[in-house]
């Protein structure tokens, strides 16, 4: 549901703008940056904010 | 528009669809399908169609539901045997998805309603059961510009293509229906049921294409399969340029009317 959250978030912007997204370790993170690549969107960045999260900014 | 969080939840598996996607599911649930007839093939294209999330649904059938409908028409179930099928079929789809709009219509398709009723949708489902009313749906749908899916089952076979304005109609391989009781119909000669749910998710699934405007449809060319043999074949076939209606010169011009052969109208 994650990625599918993303997704949703994505379409409300335009080609070139960013978007940044926490995700925690596992699944979300494993799959999220992945999907994403996939589909066509750039991830400029994956960054440990703290304990089991992640910032990944994504660029439609 | 926006998405619920329970519209985000039902419609995931489509929304992570690189060729549906948000814009994709948001067509979905902006899209008009209509369709002929509430039974074999209108049963299971319903229920996809719904579970879609299909904006509106309509569906015209002017017939109650029969004991021998039940093998193959799953939209409706055993307690509602002599209910309208329209009523039984809207009953279904408004459970499964509220979301959808479901018109029904508690007629049969006639010259004298074909074209108020199907200027209202974007695309048709032909699910009928006879050839009068297969040649009813592709006329008025050539004249007036209005995609529409045919489908046909007998026995272990099934047919279905896709038309929409400037590509090759019913017509253009069938002129005209064949004499009645030429071909025999299901009651006649039987029909597996499970190809009913082949065939009419084809259907759907052309309809779901058309909204989300990916892939190729099936026009220009004729799908069938024989479930025995399992086997599927693509046809191809031409715009006609003598078809009768959508030709150079064409003949028809206006709705005919055929009769319907008198066994397949229960009054």
């Amino acid at each position: 549901m994650t990625f599918v959250k993303t997704k949703i978030e994505l379409s409300k912007l335009q080609v070139g703008d960013r978007l940044e997204v926490l995700l925690t370790e596992g699944e979300p993170l494993d799959n999220v940056p992945k999907s994403a690549t996939e589909q066509g969107y750039k991830v400029l960045d994956i960054q440990h904010v703290k304990d089991k999260v992640h910032k990944i900014t994504i660029e439609k | 528009m926006e998405f619920t969080e329970s519209q985000i939840e039902r419609y995931s598996r489509h929304i992570i669809l690189q060729d549906v996607g948000v814009e994709g599911q948001q067509k979905i649930l902006e899209g008009k399908v209509l369709i002929v007839g509430a039974g074999g093939l209108g049963s299971p294209a319903a229920l996809y169609l719904a579970a879609a999330g299909v904006g509106t649904i309509g569906i015209i059938d002017g017939d109650v539901v029969d004991m021998t409908n039940l093998q193959r028409q799953v939209i409706h179930f055993t307690a509602d045997v002599n209910k309208a099928k329209v009523l039984s079929a809207k009953e279904k789809i408004e459970q499964l998805n509220p979301d959808v709009k479901v018109v029904i219509y508690q007629d049969l398709l006639s010259t004298y309603n074909i074209f108020d009723i199907i200027k209202e949708y974007d695309i048709i489902i032909d699910g009928t059961d006879n050839f009068p009313t297969k040649f009813l749906i592709n006329d008025a749908c050539v004249l007036t510009g209005k995609p529409f899916s045919h489908g046909g089952i007998l026995r272990f076979e099934g047919q279905t293509f896709t038309y929409t304005p400037g590509n090759a109609c019913y017509r253009c391989v069938f002129i005209s229906p064949p004499p009645p009781n030429a071909v025999p119909t299901c009651s006649q000669a039987g029909v597996l049921g499970s190809i009913a749910g082949m065939l009419g998710t084809i259907q759907a699934t052309e309809v779901l294409k058309f909204f989300v405007g990916k892939g190729e449809l099936l026009t220009n060319r004729i799908l069938t399969f024989n479930a025995l043999s399992m086997e599927f074949r693509n046809i191809s076939f031409k715009r006609n340029k003598n078809c009768p209606i959508c030709g150079e010169h064409p003949s028809i011009t206006e709705l005919q009317t055929y009769d319907l052969p008198v066994c397949e109208i229960k009054q």
